[in-house]
């Protein structure tokens, strides 16, 4: 087991050792996703065929539930993705865009797009790091 | 400026046409005059298009080629003038008119005449053959007088099941009258395809209801009192009542003249000619039928194209000899799509023979390659010729990557990419090469289809190849930057259809073996669901099972339905809508001991709404315990199976129907398809359990039961068609399981019962002869699967409560198990709860949080 996460935030978590162990990596299903609680942030965690974990934040932005955890990963291009369980949008897991809107607007003021987490998985522990209270 | 030198061509036909055409094309300088004695009273037509007559097009409209062409100064066409004799020596021409034509060179192209066995009462009238376009007018006039005078449909008979005797059947059909097919051979077309074929295409041409009948020899026909066309007597001694028969069985060099002359004539006919068309008199040619070029005379059209290629080549001085023939051949009969090509009989020693059978979608086709595979050395297409187009000119080349590729579904897997080389011949009719096309759109801007085929003339005369032309087409433009995609998503080029039977056909059990043989990527929220609900369907396995989960939909991948705040709906099964008193109390104890708000469905059973992910587990356990099970509210599957009382307790009710909808939801519970499945049981006429409006509605009669199909509420409502009247229990599960089967296999990705019944080929007819009938020769295979399903069924929320891998997916947070998801809020309304809307949250109105009771039991 030697993956690690890919994406921009990560390098930052690691380089001050930071984020909150959340669970064992091997807790984590290949695409399928888990939600986490870092004090009272949803997080939704994903581990993808290829071994990276991602981790955006777990509330769907176009229902205003916290059900990202539970949407179905994918591939846009090379992009890997998360849909939705609500109403299908797509979102990046590198960098939380929006990448289909469905042709519906976010719920109330949310914005758009997904938060994404710094994720780093140290001694067989998934670490996320989640800055400030939210 | 040279003497003009005068051809005489004899014969009007389509090779006639091709070599004044391509003569006035190459021979620019004006070296020859062409003068073509046609028989017909009409100029060159297409002969191969005969059939087209009888769906109302004009003799006009099979017109060959740019009619200007017989306006030519250098061209002249003389119908109606039937060469009689000619003078070698004075190098003289005579017409049926007594009309002279002196001539330097003489091209023979007299073609075929149909041929007919000397069967006894072959002179009634009312027995015709099919060979010129007076041959199909007479026809169709004695067909419709027929019809006239004795009042009722006419029955037809076609002798000769070949390509031809299929034309006639077809038209006979085009004419209202009723065709069946005597061959005296084994199967159908049996000068083309194998026996596997064959079958195929005798399946096909029966369900467009010609009637076949093999291995028969006709001793004679017989005349009906006023001596008419009356019967057929067979050798078996079976006889058959016809009104009219068409002679279908071959055609025979038309080589009078050229004995007349003391050419050389053939073994079996035809004047001789060498690979350049020449006869042994050097200011003769031969071309097209009447050619016996490499010991034999070839019936088919490019072949002959390409000998009046060869002529013209020649006389203007060029060295072109014939190839060899390319008897490939394509054909759509009645809408089927036969192709042969190559060495379609796996003659060559060492062979291998790959095939493919798909009797569901009435689908046969054979490869034949070199015994190490990688050679193709011809094949078979019935069915789907899709590949034709691409296959044949790969004839005796490489088919670099997986044969298979070709013999899929398309789009089932990439096919080998093979760029032809631009000196392949795409078009061999018009001997137009692949690099004219790539040509054409590059350098002379062609960018549609009709634009190249102007350009180019390839696919315009039998169009075999418009496929393959299509394809080339698009990939220059796509280098140019247009692109057209018809795919399911990004990661498969197919629909769902094709995927069920590339699935079914590989065996393959994984998304990730799936992606990788027929996609591409990682997949995505179209396609994993569908692939998820495939392997359902054909292996019954739980959706939960392995890496299945990752697949489902949202309310299949935790076997509940999700509703608008992230929580779940729990629905247990109530077959046929009969419940227990104490089901009823327990799933009453239920919803409030968890605060659920509960609501009757409209499929007679009762929805749970409000359970967390957390709370699915210990829900089901009390259900479970107490004898209920999944209801698959959450699936693309059976849902509901809705009744009325019936005759158990209803003053009206003529049958059990209740009885009948537990027997038909406990059968078809689980089964996973394309969209969700509803049926009803309706205990007499009076239709309360609203049958009408389900995918099956099942309606009880005096005698039985009445089959509806096709029935949906929802958005584009439609009633169900009927199946059939007055069957019995036994009746009922049969079609139905046949009915639902075929449904799962060939319905689009959530495609409901009545746009599949209304977009299948045929429509419900045809449905029905498939399920009742066995048209497809499927039924054996739908009752297996069924009966697989029905046997290996298991409840899917009782597996899953026995296994501690699955339940561990039924947490809310992977650090903290059984925290309930915090942003959860309700309100009260009429004695339930609700989920709380944002003015409510906002302004801190009563706010009921999660239920805190046990998650885990």
């Amino acid at each position: 087991m030697t993956a690690v996460s890919s994406h921009a935030g990560s390098a930052e978590a690691s380089a001050s050792q930071g984020g909150v162990a959340v669970c064992a990596y091997d807790r984590l299903t290949p695409d399928l996703g888990a939600a986490a609680l870092v004090g009272t942030t949803q997080v939704a965690l994903f581990r993808l065929a290829d071994g990276t974990v991602h981790a955006v934040q777990n509330l769907d932005p176009f229902s205003g539930a916290s059900v990202m955890s539970r949407g179905i990963t994918g591939t846009r291009g090379e992009t890997p993705t998360i849909a939705s369980p609500i109403y299908k949008q797509v979102f990046s897991l590198l960098t939380g865009e929006c990448l289909a809107t469905m042709d519906k607007q976010p719920h109330g003021d949310l914005p758009a797009d997904l938060v994404v987490f710094g994720v780093t998985v140290r001694d067989g522990m998934v670490h996320v790091d989640v800055p400030g209270p939210m | 400026m040279t003497e003009t030198q005068q051809i005489v061509v004899v014969g009007g036909g389509m090779v006639a046409h091709r070599f004044t055409e391509a003569m006035r094309a190459r021979d620019t300088e004006g070296r020859y005059a062409v003068t073509v004695l046609a028989e017909e009273p009409r100029a060159p037509y297409d002969r191969v298009a005969l059939t087209s007559y009888f769906t109302g097009k004009d003799p006009e409209d099979l017109a060959l080629g740019d009619p200007a062409l017989w306006d030519d100064s250098l061209v002249t066409l003389r119908r109606d003038a039937k060469a009689v004799s000619v003078n070698r020596e004075a190098r003289e021409v005579t017409d049926v008119h007594g009309v002279v034509h002196p001539y330097d060179h003489l091209v023979m192209a007299t073609g075929s005449y149909a041929w007919a066995p000397p069967v006894k009462g072959g002179d009634l009238p009312g027995v015709f053959v099919y060979r010129t376009i007076d041959d199909v007018a007479a026809l169709r006039i004695y067909v419709e007088r027929r019809r006239k005078e004795l009042g009722r449909t006419v029955r037809g008979a076609v002798i000769g099941g070949g390509l031809l005797g299929l034309e006639a059947a077809g038209a006979l059909q085009e004419l209202g009258a009723t065709s069946t097919v005597i061959q005296f051979s084994d199967r159908l077309m049996n000068l083309q395809v194998d026996e596997g074929g064959g079958q195929a295409l005798s399946r096909l041409i029966e369900g467009m209801g010609v009637k076949v009948r093999c291995n028969t020899a006709t001793d004679a026909i017989k005349p009906d009192k006023h001596g008419h066309v009356g019967s057929l007597k067979f050798a078996d001694k079976g006889e058959q009542l016809v009104d009219v028969v068409v002679f279908a069985t071959g055609v025979r060099p038309r080589d009078e003249l050229g004995r007349d002359m003391g050419l050389a004539i053939g073994e079996r006919g035809g004047i001789v000619v060498d690979d350049t068309c020449l006869t042994a008199d050097p200011a003769i040619s031969a071309i097209g039928e009447v050619a016996c070029i490499q010991g034999a005379c070839i019936g088919l059209i490019a072949p002959g194209n390409t000998m009046a290629e060869i002529a013209v080549d020649r006389l203007l001085g060029g060295e072109s000899t014939f190839p060899g023939a390319d008897t490939a051949a394509k054909l759509k009969l009645l809408g089927v799509d036969v192709a042969s090509f190559g060495d379609a009989f796996a003659t060559t020693p060492g062979s291998l023979e790959l095939t493919y059978a798909d009797p569901v979608a009435g689908v046969y086709k054979k490869l034949v390659v070199t015994d190490d595979a990688r050679t193709l050395l011809g094949g078979i297409l019935v069915g789907d010729a899709s590949a034709y187009a691409s296959l044949r000119p790969l004839v005796g080349a490489e088919l670099g990557g997986d044969p298979a590729g070709w013999l899929l579904p398309e789009g089932a897997i990439e096919r080998p990419n093979v760029d032809l080389p631009d000196e392949a011949s795409v078009c061999s009719c018009n001997n137009v090469t692949a690099g004219t096309i790539r040509h054409a759109v590059t350098d002379q801007g062609c960018h549609e289809i009709g634009e190249v085929k102007a350009c180019t003339k390839a696919g315009t005369s039998c169009g075999s190849c418009l496929p393959l032309v299509k394809k080339i087409v698009g990939t220059e433009l796509e280098k140019s930057g247009i692109e057209l995609s018809h795919a399911l998503c990004e990661h498969f080029d197919m629909s769902r259809a094709q995927l069920f039977s590339a699935v079914q056909v590989s065996e393959l059990r994984t998304f990730s073996q799936i992606v990788e043989r027929f996609g591409s990527g990682r997949g995505c929220d179209i396609c994993k669901p569908t692939i998820g609900s495939i392997l359902a369907s054909i292996y019954n396995e739980h959706v939960l099972a392995a890496d299945r989960a990752a697949l489902q939909d949202t309310n299949d991948r935790v076997m509940a339905n999700m509703q608008k705040d992230g929580t779940y709906s729990v629905v247990p099964r109530v077959p046929g809508g009969e419940i227990l008193p104490e089901h009823l109390i327990l799933i009453g104890q239920i919803a409030q001991d968890y605060g659920l708000y509960t609501k009757i469905t409209g499929g007679q059973r009762i929805d749970l709404f409000g359970a967390r992910l957390e709370q699915l587990p210990s829900i089901w356990k009390r259900l479970v315990d107490a004898g209920m099970e999944s209801g698959h509210a959450y699936g693309k599957s059976l849902r509901t199976v809705k009744s009325c009382v019936g005759s158990t307790w209803c003053r009206y009710g003529v049958q059990d129907s209740v009885g009948m909808a537990i027997a038909l939801e406990l059968r078809y519970r689980g089964l996973r398809s394309p969209h969700k499945i509803k049926l009803g049981v309706s205990g007499c006429a009076r239709e309360c359990a609203e049958a009408r409006g389900k995918d099956v509605g099942v309606i009880a009669t005096d005698k039985g039961w009445n089959i509806y199909v096709g029935g949906n509420g929802g958005f584009t409502p439609k009633h169900a068609q009927l199946l059939v009247e007055d069957v019995d229990d036994e009746a009922v599960f049969r079609l139905v399981d046949r009915y639902l089967m075929y449904y799962i296999r060939t319905a689009d990705r959530l495609q409901r019962t009545a746009p599949w019944q209304e977009d299948h080929e045929g429509g419900l007819d045809a449905i029905r002869a498939v399920i009742m009938d066995d048209s497809l020769g499927i039924c054996a295979d739908l009752d297996a699967h069924m009966a697989r399903h029905i046997d290996s069924y298991e409840d899917e929320w009782a597996a899953v409560l026995k296994d501690p891998e699955r339940l561990r997916q039924f947490t809310s947070f992977v650090n903290a198990p059984d925290e309930p998801d915090p942003t959860l809020a309700y309100v009260e309304q009429r004695g339930q709860r609700r989920p709380a809307n944002d003015a409510e949250r906002s302004s801190g109105a009563v706010l009921i949080a999660p239920s805190r009771l046990e998650v885990r039991s």
